[in-house]
C-alpha cells in the first residue's frame, strides 16, 4: 500500500523522560519510532555556563499563567535536560492518598511497592547515584547540620549525576557541560536511536485528527519552528501513526489534546484540569556566618564557616522528617536544600515582612553566598485549570523563551494551610539558635514551580482522570499519555524519578497495544523490571 | 498616555514584538552600541553611561528604584543616590533592555510611557508635585518612586500587572546576571552585579569547576525509615 502522507508506527510527542522511555522501548521491541520535540537538539558541548539571556534560554522556558508560573525545558531530552538531577521515590502515603469525597487518587494498582520495581529499572539505566557525605555540597551540609541542630534527621539526597565526572559547577539549568547530568541525551534516547528511532527537533505538534491512511489511527500536524526565534514558524507537514504517546508536558499535552477535541470527537472532561505545581513552595535563609561555625560547628576553610551558596550541585541534602503517612494531609512535605540561579533573585524579600525590592534588598543581595534556599513539597489540592487553548503551541510566546499559558491556578485554604506549615518548619530549623534568618520569596504573586503535574492524569474514577490506568487516554485507543501530566497528585518528592518509573511501567502495556494493532513488535522483548538497563541493537 | 493596559492590548504588543523585534536586532547589528565588556573594564561605577533623553531617564529611574546606587555625578537626576556603590543602571539595566537577545526594544517607549503615565496618576492622588523639567516619573523623590512601584508591583491588580513585573525582570535580570553579557566574562571584568553578589571566578578556560565543594562530614543523623539505596519510605 502507498501513502503520499508520511507514515511512522509510533509518533512520540516530546522527548523528556516522559518521550523517550516509551520511546526507546518501542523502538527497541521492532517498532518504527519517530520523536517529534518542539525544541532544539544540543550536545554536551553545546551547553553554556552563562547567564546570557540568550544562552540558557534556548532550552528552558518561563511560563506565565494566571497564579502559577512554571519553568520547563524546552530541548531534545526536556526537562531531564535542565532538571537538577533530584532521583527521589514517591513516599508511600502520596499513592495511597484520598480526596476530599474519601475516593483514592491514584489507581488502585499503583502503590509504592507496584511501583519500586519500575523505579529499581530507572535506577539502573539512568543510573543514579547515592551521594555520600563526602559528594554533598556546602549549601546541603548547612542544611544538614542545621536540621541536626534542630532535632531533625537529614539525608543526602540521591541524585542521576555520574559523581566522578561531576564539577559541582552548579549550572544545572543550563544543561551539563560535562556529561555527567544523566538526562535522557546520554541513555534513553541514543539507545532509541540506536534501534532506529528519529529524532526530529524543532517540531512543534499542532493538532492530533484521525488518520485517513488505512490501518493508522492517527495523524499529527506540526509546525517547524526557526532554532533563533521560536515564535517564527519555517514549515510544517503531517504524520500518521499507528499509536501515539503523547509527552509534550504538564504545560502543554492538555493544550494540544484541547486543541484537537472538535477533531477527535470527544475528549475526557478531566484533560486540562487538576493541574498541580507539585506543591512547590521555596523559602530561604540568610545565614548567619559566625553562628554557621560556633553553633554548627562548620568551617570549610580557616576562619570561613560558610559563604559557598553559589559552591556545588543544587541539591544536596533532604529531611525526610516530615514524610510521615501518619501526619495531616496538610504536614506532609519534603524539605530540601536547593540551588537557584541568580535569575531568581529578584524573589526574596529583603528583610522579613519587608520589600522585595530597595535599600534593604541590595543589602540582603551583598550577603548572596550566606543564602541558603529551600524548596518545600507539600501536598497541594490539584487547583489548576487550563483556559480555551491559544491558536498555536501550549501557550503564547511573547519572546523565545517567555510564554503566557492559558492556565489558571488559585490554592485552596488547604493548600496555603500547608505551605504556611513547611515556612513554619523551615523557619524553626533555620532559625534555631539564631543560625540563619527566615525570609519569603515574596516579589511575585504567582506561585512558582519547576515541577507541573497532573493536568491530564492516570486514575480509575473517569470522572476525575483523563487516562485509564494504562494511561491511555479515555475513548481514544492507541493514545496515551506518559509524561508529567499523567501523574495524579503532588510528589512531596521531584517527580522526574516517578514520571521516568510511571512511563516504564506503561511502555510495558504500550507494546503489547501497539502488537495487537498490527506493529511488528516482539513483546517478549520487553523487559520486566530488575532485567538490567539498555540493551544494544541485535 | 497608557495608563492601564488591557490584555488584549498587552497581546497586541506582543504582536508587535513578534513581527517587529527581530527586525529591529537586524538593524541593530548595522550601527552596533558601544560593547558594555569594554565599558566595565574602564567605567566600573558607570560614570559614562548616562543619557539625557526622556526614556532613558525614566527607565534609569524605574530600575534605580528597584536596585539603588550611587549617583554617577552631582547633577543625576535618574539615580536617587539612596545607596552606596553602583545599582542596576551601573550594572547595565538599560543595556540588557536594549539587548537584541531579550526582544523586547521596541516595547521600551511603550515600557517607559507606562511609567510616566502611572507617575502622573501617583502625583495626582498623593498630592505631589514633580519637577516639571523632568519625566514625571523621574520627577518624583525616592520615597514617591518606591511608593509608586510598591503600589502597581505588590498590589496592583488587573492585567498590567504583567507589564510592571515584566519591566522590573528586566532590571533585575541586568543586575543579578549581567543577562547582556557572557557570565565569565562579566565576572572578569568586574559587573556590578555580580560583584556585589561574589559570584566566583571560572577557570582559566571560562568554566567552572570547584574542586573543594564539601565538609566531607556526616553533619546529621539520616531518617530511621531510609532505604538501603537512600530513598524514603
Amino acid at each position: 500500500m502507498t501513502s503520499v502522507i508520511e507514515t511512522a508506527d509510533v509518533v512520540v510527542v516530546g522527548s523528556g523522560p516522559g518521550g523517550a522511555i516509551p520511546a526507546y522501548r518501542l523502538a527497541a521491541a521492532g517498532a518504527k519510532v519517530v520523536i517529534l520535540e518542539r525544541g532544539p537538539w544540543l550536545e554536551t558541548k553545546q551547553f553554556s555556563q552563562s547567564l546570557r539571556i540568550d544562552s540558557y534560554t534556548r532550552i528552558v522556558d518561563y511560563i506565565t499563567a494566571d497564579g502559577v508560573s512554571v519553568v520547563a525545558g524546552n530541548c531534545v531530552g526536556g526537562s531531564s535536560v535542565v532538571y537538577f538531577a533530584a532521583a527521589l521515590r514517591t513516599p508511600s502515603f502520596v499513592f495511597d492518598r484520598r480526596d476530599s469525597a474519601g475516593r483514592r487518587i491514584w489507581p488502585k494498582a499503583l502503590t509504592r511497592d507496584s511501583v519500586d520495581p519500575w523505579y529499581d529499572l530507572v535506577e539502573e539505566t539512568l543510573p543514579v547515584a547515592q551521594q555520600t557525605w563526602d559528594d554533598v555540597p556546602y549549601p546541603g551540609g548547612v542544611w544538614a547540620a542545621a536540621c541536626h541542630n534542630a532535632g531533625h534527621t537529614c539525608n543526602p539526597v540521591p541524585v542521576a549525576v555520574d559523581l566522578d565526572e561531576c564539577t559541582n559547577c552548579n549550572w544545572m539549568l543550563n544543561g551539563c557541560r560535562f556529561g555527567a547530568k544523566r538526562s535522557m541525551l546520554l541513555n534513553y534516547l541514543p539507545a532509541a536511536v540506536a534501534h532506529g528511532a528519529e529524532i526530529r527537533p524543532l517540531h512543534e505538534v499542532q493538532t492530533i485528527s484521525p488518520a485517513v491512511t488505512p490501518g493508522y489511527r492517527y495523524a499529527l500536524t506540526y509546525t517547524t519552528v526557526d532554532a533563533g526565534d521560536y515564535r517564527v514558524p519555517d514549515g510544517g507537514g503531517v504524520i500518521e501513526a499507528r499509536l501515539v504517546v503523547l509527552a509534550a508536558g504538564a504545560m502543554a499535552t492538555p493544550v494540544l489534546l484541547q486543541r484537537s477535541a472538535p477533531l477527535l470527537g470527544s475528549m475526557p472532561k478531566a484533560v486540562g484540569r487538576y493541574f498541580s505545581p507539585n506543591g512547590d513552595r521555596v523559602s530561604m535563609a540568610l545565614m548567619d556566618e559566625a553562628k554557621v561555625h560556633s553553633v554548627l560547628g562548620l568551617e570549610r576553610s580557616p576562619g570561613v564557616a560558610y559563604d559557598a551558596f553559589p559552591i556545588g550541585k543544587p541539591i544536596g541534602s533532604m529531611t525526610y522528617d516530615f514524610l510521615d503517612g501518619s501526619r495531616h494531609v496538610g504536614d506532609r512535605y519534603g524539605l530540601q536544600q536547593i540551588y537557584f540561579p541568580t535569575i531568581t533573585n529578584i524573589l526574596p524579600e529583603g528583610t522579613p515582612g519587608g520589600d522585595w525590592f530597595g535599600p534593604a534588598k541590595k543589602h540582603l543581595t551583598d550577603r548572596w553566598r550566606s543564602w541558603l534556599t529551600i524548596l518545600a513539597m507539600v501536598e497541594d489540592h490539584n487547583e489548576g485549570t487550563f483556559g480555551e487553548p491559544p491558536p498555536t503551541g501550549a501557550f503564547i510566546r511573547v519572546d523565545s523563551a517567555a510564554a503566557v499559558s492559558t492556565l489558571s491556578y488559585k490554592p485552596s485554604a488547604a493548600t496555603v494551610r500547608a505551605w504556611e506549615s513547611s515556612d513554619a518548619a523551615v523557619k524553626k530549623i533555620v532559625e534555631k539558635d539564631g543560625v540563619g534568618e527566615h525570609l519569603s520569596w515574596s516579589a511575585t504573586r504567582n506561585y512558582l514551580s519547576a515541577h507541573p503535574l497532573a493536568s491530564c492524569r492516570i486514575g480509575d474514577d473517569p470522572a476525575t482522570s483523563a487516562c485509564d490506568p494504562s494511561h491511555q487516554l479515555r475513548g481514544h485507543p492507541g493514545l496515551f499519555v506518559t509524561d508529567g501530566s499523567s501523574v495524579p497528585t503532588s510528589l512531596c518528592v521531584n517527580p522526574s524519578l516517578t514520571i521516568a518509573a510511571l512511563a516504564e511501567r506503561a511502555s510495558r502495556g504500550i507494546v503489547k497495544h501497539a502488537g495487537a494493532l498490527g506493529v511488528q513488535v516482539d513483546t517478549k522483548r520487553t523487559p520486566p523490571p530488575g532485567s538490567g538497563s539498555l540493551r544494544r541493537p541485535r | 498616555m497608557i495608563a492601564r493596559l488591557s490584555r488584549r492590548r498587552l497581546l497586541w504588543l506582543a504582536s508587535i514584538g513578534m513581527t517587529g523585534v527581530p527586525a529591529l536586532a537586524h538593524a541593530a547589528t548595522i550601527d552596533p552600541p558601544p560593547d558594555p565588556l569594554k565599558l566595565l573594564g574602564t567605567d566600573p561605577i558607570g560614570l559614562l553611561g548616562t543619557s539625557s533623553d526622556p526614556e532613558t531617564l525614566t527607565l534609569e529611574a524605574f530600575a534605580d528604584t528597584l536596585i539603588p546606587g550611587a549617583k554617577r555625578f552631582p547633577s543625576d537626576v535618574a539615580i536617587a543616590g539612596v545607596a552606596a556603590g553602583p545599582g542596576a543602571v551601573q550594572a547595565g539595566a538599560l543595556d540588557f533592555m536594549r539587548y537584541p537577545g531579550t526582544g523586547v526594544g521596541a516595547l521600551l517607549p511603550v515600557f517607559a510611557a507606562a511609567v510616566d503615565a502611572a507617575a502622573i496618576a501617583y502625583a495626582a492622588e498623593h498630592g505631589r508635585v514633580p519637577d516639571p523639567t523632568l519625566p514625571p516619573f523621574v520627577g518624583l523623590r525616592y520615597p514617591d518612586r518606591k511608593a509608586m512601584l510598591d503600589g502597581l508591583l505588590n498590589h496592583g491588580g488587573g492585567e498590567e500587572t504583567l507589564l510592571w513585573f515584566a519591566l522590573a525582570g528586566l532590571v533585575c535580570l541586568g543586575y543579578y546576571t549581567a543577562g547582556h553579557l557572557d557570565t565569565a566574562e562579566a565576572v572578569r571584568r568586574g559587573h556590578p552585579g555580580l560583584k556585589a553578589l561574589g559570584f566566583p571566578m571560572p577557570d582559566r578556560d571560562g568554566l567552572w569547576r570547584f574542586s573543594q565543594f564539601s565538609y566531607r562530614r556526616k553533619l546529621a543523623r539520616s531518617h530511621p525509615g531510609t532505604t538501603g539505596s537512600g530513598q524514603p519510605q
